[in-house]
């Protein structure tokens, strides 16, 4: 019980600085409207009301993405700065548990990504919204934010034992959006890479949300994209104790 | 009981030097300590910059890992029972920096509050409370970016004491604040043993440390020098004398012939106005005056005076022998 309020107060907490930053908030708002647009512009091209709704839903998931990805790394780096980094590794609660709020928090700015994405798509390029099972849809949106803020954990962990980290969040970015099929489908790419798209969780989360949306079968890939999530939290949570203790051998927890 | 234990606590750091051609060099931060610190007592870690002190208290609060040596708090080991430990002590730093400036004083607290584990119920009633303590009280629900320094500072020590630890670490808690800002942060520090807390504080003011602690270690180079209360460490200079001689423009090979001279105990350099003073403190007896200026040949001398030894030269002395 008191785990779960603290997830909650902090994510909370956490959600009100994001906020607060104008600068932070201002990439937010504008960000996943250019994706919206390129991803519109280059798919205008095949003439097909469907395509532009899988763009759409894509470029949507581009912006969670990227909310989670970029963030996860610079919001470490911002503890570092800030001193506060080794104020959480010296309090007594489990390190992951203190950093998964934080990420769960940029996953969380990343539903306001999706539908900015959608509604941009809506009004400024006049493309239907039907989704055909509502409910689907958002059970696959929390689902996918969930398995986001996993990944995102992942990505923390490692960032507070390497200080360069936070390069690696944007490096993963782009990649991302092809491998995982966000803008292309994964048909299209070679047999070797989609190994690679298989252990992502992005890749069942952003096939979940088109299947709930355009009509289709979206709880496997919805059970699959929650479940890669679970391993990526139990991944961190077993590798954080055993990160820290290296960080706390270097001495590089107080390093900038 | 005994509430900290250092035995033979060491801690060394790799850096690199060079661009293309690395090469790693291992630096002493702290060359194997012993020191115990009985509970109820504040015990002051005192040296210059660079001493190992924060090095120190790193170890005792879990945040690096002893190179060599044991450290046990409440006669927990920190190495092999971090938690433990983390839930029982209080750590607070100087300066500006562990505060999430975008957030209100009171959502500061809130969140450690969380982090530390502090019932729900009692959380509003101990934030409350320590709000009073630190003076903070009316200022809570404005963000911490707006905050004075000596107020960040004042946030700093009721994070550290919200879950009521036993044992409370300050690492030079009053450092760049102005002298009505730091004699308020003293203050609350005296309260706390008086609240029967173990206090370790580390400073690089002597007159904080001979004001605040029960005991102080004077630790400089990596090493405990000396230990002992303030008036011990007086004592250990009360025989000699001071001899001061205003300078202008003294080199660092002039400042070695002086301390060559047999009798004087220790030298430093003091920076006023325009001047540079000589400060010389000598044994027993010895009258050295004339030695010190005939090493001073071709340098401008201004005034020359001779004074008691205070605990500021005792300092002096301890972290300025080789």
């Amino acid at each position: 019980m008191s785990t779960l309020r603290f997830v909650l107060v902090s994510w909370k907490l956490q959600f009100k600085m994001i906020m607060r930053s104008p600068f932070d908030g201002i990439g937010n708002v504008i960000y996943p409207l250019f994706f919206a647009t390129t991803a519109f512009f280059v798919f205008r091209a095949g003439n097909s009301p469907r395509t532009l709704i899988y763009a759409s839903l894509g470029a949507a998931v581009m912006g969670m993405w990227s909310s989670v990805s970029t963030s996860a790394g610079s919001a470490m780096q911002r503890e570092r700065w800030w001193g506060t980094l080794e104020l959480l590794v010296a309090a007594p609660r489990h390190f992951s548990l203190v950093l998964f709020p934080s990420t769960l928090g940029l996953a969380t700015v990343g539903i306001y990504n999706l539908t900015a994405t959608l509604l941009w798509g809506r009004f400024a390029f006049g493309i239907p919204l039907t989704i055909e099972h509502p409910l689907l849809f958002a059970l696959s949106i929390v689902g996918t934010v969930l398995a986001f803020a996993g990944l995102g954990l992942l990505f923390a962990v490692s960032f507070v034992r390497f200080r360069a980290a936070w390069v690696l969040g944007n490096f993963f970015e782009y990649p991302v959006w092809l491998i995982c099929g966000f803008l292309v489908p994964l048909a299209l790419l070679p047999e070797w890479v989609r190994p690679i798209s298989w252990v992502l969780a992005p890749t069942w989360g952003m096939s979940a949300i088109r299947e709930s949306a355009l009509g289709g079968t979206p709880l496997p890939d919805l059970l699959l994209c929650l479940g890669l999530g679970t391993v990526y939290v139990a991944f961190a949570v077993l590798v954080t104790n055993r990160v820290l203790y290296d960080a706390r051998a270097r001495g590089s927890l107080s390093l900038t | 009981m005994v509430a900290i234990e250092a035995e033979g606590l060491r801690r060394t750091y790799k850096t690199h030097t060079g661009t293309f051609r690395r090469r790693a060099k291992e630096i002493e931060a702290v060359r194997g300590i012993d020191f115990e610190v009985p509970e109820g007592e504040l015990f002051g870690l005192l040296g210059p910059n660079g001493a190992g002190k924060t090095t120190t208290i790193k170890m005792l609060i879990t945040l690096l890992i002893p190179t060599a040596g044991t450290a046990r708090v409440l006669g927990l080991d920190v190495v092999k029972n971090p938690t433990e430990v983390r839930k029982r002590i209080g750590y607070v730093f100087g300066g500006e920096r562990g505060v999430y400036e975008r957030l209100s004083g009171y959502d500061n607290l809130r969140y450690f509050a969380e982090l530390y584990g502090v019932p729900p119920g009692e959380q509003k009633r101990r934030i409350e409370e320590l709000l009073e303590l630190v003076g903070l009280k009316g200022r809570e629900h404005e963000r911490a970016e707006g905050y004075s320094r000596g107020m960040k500072q004042r946030l700093h020590v009721a994070r550290g004491l919200l879950h009521d630890p036993e044992v409370i670490f300050l690492d030079e808690p009053t450092i760049g604040l102005d002298p009505v800002g730091a004699r308020d942060v003293r203050a609350t520090i005296a309260s706390l043993t008086e609240a029967g807390k173990t206090v370790l504080l580390t400073t690089h003011y002597m007159f904080e440390a001979d004001a605040l602690c029960d005991r102080i270690a004077v630790i400089t180079r990596g090493e405990i020098v000396a230990t002992g209360t303030p008036e011990d460490l007086k004592r250990g200079v009360a025989e000699g004398t001071v001899v001061e001689v205003e300078v202008y423009g003294v080199g660092d090979e002039t400042v070695e012939r002086v301390r060559g001279i047999g009798g004087v105990t220790a030298v430093a350099v003091e920076e006023r106005d325009q001047a540079q003073v000589l400060v010389v403190q000598t044994g027993p007896g010895a009258e050295l005056t004339q030695a010190i200026l005939g090493c001073l040949n071709g340098s401008d001398v201004g005034r020359i005076s001779h004074r008691e030894p205070t605990l500021e030269d005792a300092y002096v002395a301890l972290v300025s022998s080789e």
